[in-house]
């Protein structure tokens, strides 16, 4: 799907559909084909045909990633508030209660310790299922409590990022969060910590422009949007369409700013490969 | 000169319109042959446009001041460097892609300070404002700025930073050159330059690409500046589906974008009082009260150890965030 910010999840969330639609089967979006469903969930929800990687929700995500059981939630309870009585077309606080109800989760990030592949990390699961994933005062204190854990531990911390940006409802608070976690990462750094950063579709705005893009080392799923502004904000500004490809993990790769593009089955090994080369 | 200079510039804010009309009549009436007779019908009209501002810049909405930050006589940072900095030495570049010249960076005194200035510039004349993407900045610019940033630390010099941005640059230029990438490291390594930073929103505080070059010990707001996660356009656009006066009034009141609001927020430390009628009547007094906050933050800092203030710096971002603990859920 592409040039979707996370405006539009908020839509989809409004007429009440899933990112992955319910059913026995399913059409990729990339190749149309028609798919058993259970076989794409078997397949870490990639299609078997054109290898195209739907979304997945944090809770899918480290089924997928670590060594079944290993994870233990940290401040899983963590909530939003809504610190400025922030009202658009429906009030923050019920945009919160519906996204909790839909998800099952408390906010749009899933942190603790885990394995992978053997390996002791601090993982944070981004959920853009959960109001785009955007990051607002829960997203940014649980990350940086993350980053904390992580050195207090000196554990490698491993972060799947899947966002549209910065939380609008929480306007300066959620700003504030781009400096705070980027400050905590500056201590981890300074203490010799590693980083991956694991940049899935979509991976924009605030949040790229924060902790996602200073991992030490930096992944991206094959063909995730990635960027500071979004498409649409851009194509406005130019007034001319994108070319193929644009921000897409590739592109990203070609111009620097990614290390490796990984395919989903291969995120594991990636990640345990690369702790194992830093001895951490 | 009356406390208030006459605003005589072309562009008129509408909710400024009742004490424009009143500042046309008293300049009218200066610049007439019998001035000297009128003296009495001047200072009054003066007491009342005087009253009036007041009580306009009172009633004023959220969106009006974002207007009022925006206004095209606004003093921009080339201002606040020509009025508050001696001896200004522009270091240009990036030293990897160019100069941009959408922020400005240099070596200047403030006061009794030697410092670092970097700030945002939008541009005066037409071909200074495409020049400089009226503000927003090109990866290039954030990195020079840091490069800049770095020079001051190894040379003990404390950063001054002057934001005024509607947002970093959205191109597909900006894109390829990595602009989240350029941010992100500003916000890490500013985070840890052991030298005194201190930023104020001189104008326009828009998102990420206001905070790229604004994390440090102390941050003030003009008082008719505005500071917020995203533009109240930005924000109308996508939450209430469309961009319009109506939806960017409730926008900018919904995003507590003032400097009063985030002052009470916690998000800011000072907000800096702009003369009678905001900074385009008065750049000289603004300037004024701007280098007095520079001036008396640099001695404060400059007490610190640069390692206490680092410290500080980062336990003072740490605590920044409203939530509970215990959710619902």
């Amino acid at each position: 799907m592409p040039n979707r910010t996370w405006a539009d999840d908020l839509k989809t969330n409004d007429e009440g559909r899933k990112s992955i639609p319910e059913g026995l089967w399913i059409r990729c979006p990339a190749c149309a084909s028609i798919l058993f469903r259970r076989s794409v969930e078997n397949n870490l929800w990639v299609c078997p045909e054109c290898q195209h990687h739907f979304r997945v929700s944090a809770e899918q995500r480290i089924e997928q990633l670590v060594d079944p059981g290993s994870f233990e939630p940290m401040n899983a309870a963590m909530a939003s508030v809504d610190p400025l009585g922030f009202v658009d077309l429906k009030p923050y606080t019920k945009r919160i209660e519906d996204a909790q109800r839909k998800t099952r989760q408390s906010d749009g990030v899933q942190t603790g310790r885990a394995f992978i592949k053997g390996r002791k990390v601090v993982l944070a699961c981004m959920d853009f299922t959960f109001l785009g994933g955007s990051m607002g005062s829960v997203i940014g204190e649980k990350i940086t409590r993350a980053i904390e854990a992580a050195a207090d531990h000196d554990l490698p911390l491993v972060v799947i990022s899947a966002s549209g940006g910065a939380r609008m409802m929480e306007s300066g608070y959620s700003l504030m969060q781009m400096a705070k976690t980027s400050a905590a990462l500056a201590r981890f750094d300074d203490m010799g910590g590693l980083f991956i950063s694991v940049l899935t579709d979509p991976t924009t705005g605030g949040v790229t422009a924060s902790f996602a893009m200073l991992g030490d080392v930096i992944l991206a799923e094959r063909k995730a949007l990635i960027g500071f502004a979004g498409p649409r904000v851009i194509e406005q500004t130019i007034r001319q369409e994108l070319p193929d490809g644009f921000q897409r993990a590739e592109f990203l790769l070609e111009h620097g700013f990614v290390d490796r593009v990984v395919h989903r089955s291969d995120l594991r090994s990636e990640i345990g490969s690369i702790i194992d080369y830093t001895g951490k | 000169m009356a406390a208030t200079e006459t605003y005589t510039g072309t562009y008129v804010l509408p909710f400024e319109q009742p004490a424009v009309e009143l500042e046309k009549q008293i300049e009218a009436l200066e610049s007439s042959e019998q001035a000297s007779e009128y003296e009495e019908e001047l200072s009054s009209l003066q007491r009342n446009r005087d009253s009036l501002l007041d009580k306009l810049y009172q009633q004023m909405t959220p969106w009006d001041t974002v207007r009022v930050a925006r206004h095209p006589a606004r003093p921009q940072t080339s201002d606040y460097i020509r009025m508050l900095c001696r001896d200004f030495r522009e270091l240009h570049g990036d030293r990897h892609f160019g100069d941009d010249p959408s922020i400005i960076t240099g070596l200047g005194r403030i006061g009794s300070h030697k410092v670092m200035v970097v700030g945002h510039q939008k541009g005066k004349t037409t071909p200074e404002k495409v020049a400089c993407h009226f503000g927003c900045a090109h990866p290039e610019g954030y990195r020079k700025a840091l490069l800049k940033m770095k020079l001051a630390e190894k040379y003990n010099l404390p950063i001054v930073t002057f934001i005024d941005t509607p947002g970093a640059y959205p191109g597909v230029k900006a894109e390829e050159r990595g602009q989240a990438e350029a941010i992100a490291t500003n916000l890490r390594e500013m985070s840890r330059l052991e030298t005194p930073i201190i930023s104020c929103v001189i104008g326009e505080g828009g998102s990420g690409g206001a905070l790229g070059i604004g994390v440090g010990d102390r941050t003030a707001m003009l008082e008719y500046a505005w500071y917020s996660v995203i533009s109240p356009e930005g924000c109308a656009a996508i939450l209430w589906k469309q961009s319009n006066e109506e939806t960017n009034q409730l926008a900018a009141s919904a995003l507590a974008l003032t400097a009063k609001e985030n002052l009470a927020n916690g998000l800011v430390d000072h907000v800096v009082q702009e003369p009678r009628g905001a900074a385009h009547r008065n750049p000289n007094e603004a300037a004024t009260a701007l280098e007095r906050w520079i001036t008396d933050q640099l001695s404060d800092l400059l007490r610190f150890k640069p390692q206490t203030l680092v410290q500080r710096r980062y336990e003072k971002l740490r605590r920044i965030g409203r939530l509970q603990e215990h959710g619902p859920i």
